[in-house]
């Protein structure tokens, strides 16, 4: 799960980082109020999780409390790539000397994490690795070790970084571990023309895995992009929205993913990405139909099952007693495979429903579900 | 011979006594593990029944009882086990490994889904320092047919024979050992669908390399990362038997996790259609289904026969 900048921020504060004085709200009257209280003239920001709010007109500057009203009433409500601004972050402007980029990231083949750290902030990190890359330091973190002030030197030594920011690079490393963080950037950091070491703006990513121990920001940073998307985490489905037709329902994320891909290439598209898992039961099978038949997009619907640990007529069965539940209002490819495949398929065509079809091969299904949905 | 897991193997399971560990060591012991022991501190020193079905010649009709030992050095002094299967939930996985890891075990499998990535990296990084191998975690393990199966693998689905296959998702792996029943599979490593684990396709690459009874390996890869591209070059300057791969996740819309918490294409890195590549660069025949992968191995072996 992703943070918002402004908890990013109170993270980084109460573990001791210097960041810029700023408060949030949803409501252009109260922004008013609080760029009074930070004296006058104030950043309005955008709290959205993607990046480029700047260029999309999600980050201002009011010169007194009137201004950041009128700002916070623009910038609110503002759709910045497909996310609605509910809330602005107003902030003291910083007298920004020089700008640098430090983060911690989680480097999946070496098992461990990286730090990444440039004298050159500001601008995406990507855009400078790509075009200057020896302006980019990439060090290892030894996981048992992990950020001591002596490594925190090393860091900031390649990147180029004065020595005051070693204090931060430690406290970074305390944020990421303490809260169970996979990504912790601050981009930039800054140094005032006081000197002063400052986190003006982060992204924090933080472990879903590790919700069970990290209960404090709840599920409320839990963004569905979408209804379906809602309504499928509500009844606890590994649900992801698409754009196609073909409703797709599997067991084990990989068989789904590779569904996806072979509907996709006998021409349809996939509407969705669902995973019941190995178990396959009953309720389970009918919660996943009604999420997908709700869809209206939806033309044809392709269950895919390979019966391993769950044989196939336990799977079938587990279908039957869905249809029981869930009005069935299009074409259903059933596809078994596997353990009692024979069993499975007899107990479908026991069942007999008009709208469900079997297939014996995944290829040879989705091709049907595919033609379902695009002749219908 | 196969890797990693052979019939000599004396397996452990860490949470033998939870409701998936003591449904999933049954299924071992009927798939030929020779299960040593449970480990579980607060019911050390009795023993559990498994009642398994006849479907190996001499077992008979009589329940298996496997006993529980307080911890895994006291298994492995008891047993001589070499590998642990661990069971135990997210929040006990690091302590479970880590104590494994401590009392010299050769081969731990974590089957465990949903462990701290935090955790994952700390166990991982540990088990090196100790010389113990991590496959996993969030992986069904590996199976040796005939053997041996260290975990929740369905060992009815396929039979032994010359294939090796290594693969970051579970029902890819028994869809291919499936299509492949008829020739059949040295070992199959489910290597787990996490951002962290402990082996890796090249590590299986390696060892099949080396394995005398595997004639070709089967590399079954998704999207996130970049352990396919690395495969890759792995294979190019290592690998002379024949390899073929399928890759999941080619529909997979940017920034979104399918399923597996390590599957995810961020910006432009992690896409299927780069580790298809990457692979088919250095000669590797990449299926565009589960079926045509399994076609591609029927005419490499039979290229080579």
């Amino acid at each position: 799960m992703d943070l918002y900048e402004h908890q990013a921020r109170e993270l980084f504060e109460e573990h001791g980082i210097l960041v810029p004085r700023a408060e949030v709200t949803d409501s252009p009257k109260e922004a008013r109020e609080i760029a009074r209280r930070l004296g006058g003239r104030v950043v309005v920001k955008a709290q959205v999780k993607t990046g480029g709010r700047g260029k999309a007109g999600g980050v201002k500057l009011a010169a007194d409390p009137a201004a950041a009203e009128i700002t916070a009433r623009q910038i609110l409500g503002m759709d910045i790539k497909g996310h609605t601004v509910g809330k602005v972050m107003l902030a003291q402007p910083v007298d920004i000397e020089t700008e640098f980029y430090v983060s911690y990231v989680l480097d999946r083949e070496a098992g461990g994490f990286l730090a990444i750290a440039s004298a050159e902030g500001g601008m995406e990190i990507e855009e400078v690795a790509a075009t200057r890359p020896q302006a980019v330091a990439r060090i290892p973190i030894d996981p048992a070790e992990g950020v001591t002030s002596a490594k925190a030197g090393e860091i900031a030594k390649a990147a180029g970084l004065p020595p005051q920011t070693v204090d931060v690079l430690v406290r970074l490393w305390e944020v990421l571990v303490r809260e169970d963080a996979l990504l912790v950037e601050v981009n930039p950091l800054v140094r005032t023309g006081q000197g002063q070491i400052l986190a003006l703006d982060g992204k924090v990513t933080l472990d879903d895995n590790a919700r069970f121990r990290q209960t404090r920001w709840g599920t409320d940073g839990v963004e569905h992009d979408d209804a379906l998307e809602a309504a499928a985490a509500a009844k606890g489905l590994n649900y992801v929205k698409l754009d196609g037709e073909v409703g797709i329902i599997g067991n084990g994320a990989g068989l789904v993913m590779s569904t996806l891909d072979v509907v996709a290439g006998c021409g349809a598209r996939p509407a969705n990405f669902l995973d019941i898992g190995g178990g396959a039961s009953a309720r389970i099978m009918a919660d996943g139909l009604s999420v997908i038949l709700s869809d209206p997009a939806v033309k044809s619907v392709f269950v895919n099952v390979f019966g391993g640990i769950t044989a196939c007529d336990a799977v079938a069965e587990g279908i039957v007693q869905a249809l029981d539940s869930v009005q069935l209002t299009k074409p259903l490819v059933v596809r078994l495979d596997g353990n009692n495949a024979a069993r499975g398929r007899a107990v479908l065509d026991d069942r007999a429903h008009p709208l469900v079809q079997q297939a014996t091969t995944m290829d040879g299904a989705a091709l049907r579900a595919a033609r379902l949905a695009t002749t219908a | 011979m196969a890797i990693h897991l052979t019939k000599e193997s004396k397996v452990l399971v860490q949470g033998m006594t939870g409701g998936e560990g003591m449904k999933h060591t049954r299924r071992m012991l009927a798939a030929g593990t020779n299960v040593v022991g449970g480990v579980n501190p607060r019911k050390a020193g009795r023993s559990v029944d498994f009642d398994v079905p006849q479907c190996l010649k001499g077992l008979g009709s009589t329940p298996i009882a496997v006993p529980v030992f307080g911890s895994v050095a006291d298994g492995i002094r008891a047993t001589g086990a070499d590998v642990s299967v661990v069971f135990v939930p997210p929040a006990f996985a690091k302590a479970a490994v880590v104590e494994a890891a401590d009392a010299g075990i050769g081969l731990a499998v974590v089957i465990t889904e949903g462990i701290p990535v935090h955790d994952s990296v700390a166990f991982t990084a540990y088990a090196k320092t100790r010389g113990t191998r991590i496959i996993g975690p969030n992986c069904p393990g590996l199976i040796t047919p005939g053997q041996s199966n260290a975990g929740i693998i369905p060992a009815d689905i396929t039979k032994p024979g010359r294939i090796g296959l290594v693969s970051k998702s579970g029902t890819l792996t028994y869809q291919l050992m499936y299509e492949l029943r008829d020739i059949g599979f040295s070992t199959c490593v489910g290597i787990g669908g996490d951002p962290v684990v402990g082996t890796t396709h090249i590590d299986c690459l390696a060892a099949f390399q080396d394995d005398p009874d595997t004639e070709l390996v089967v590399l079954i890869g998704e999207i996130g990362g970049d352990a396919e591209e690395r495969a890759a070059a792995y294979i190019r300057d290592h690998v002379t038997k024949p390899v073929v791969g399928y890759i999941a996740g080619f529909t997979a819309p940017e920034g979104k996790t399918m399923g597996h918490a390590g599957a995810i294409v961020s910006g432009s890195s992690g896409t299927a259609a780069a580790k298809r590549e990457a692979l088919e660069a250095v000669g590797v025949g990449v299926g565009s289904t589960p079926t045509e992968t399994a076609r591609l191995v029927l005419e490499r072996l039979g290229a080579g026969a």
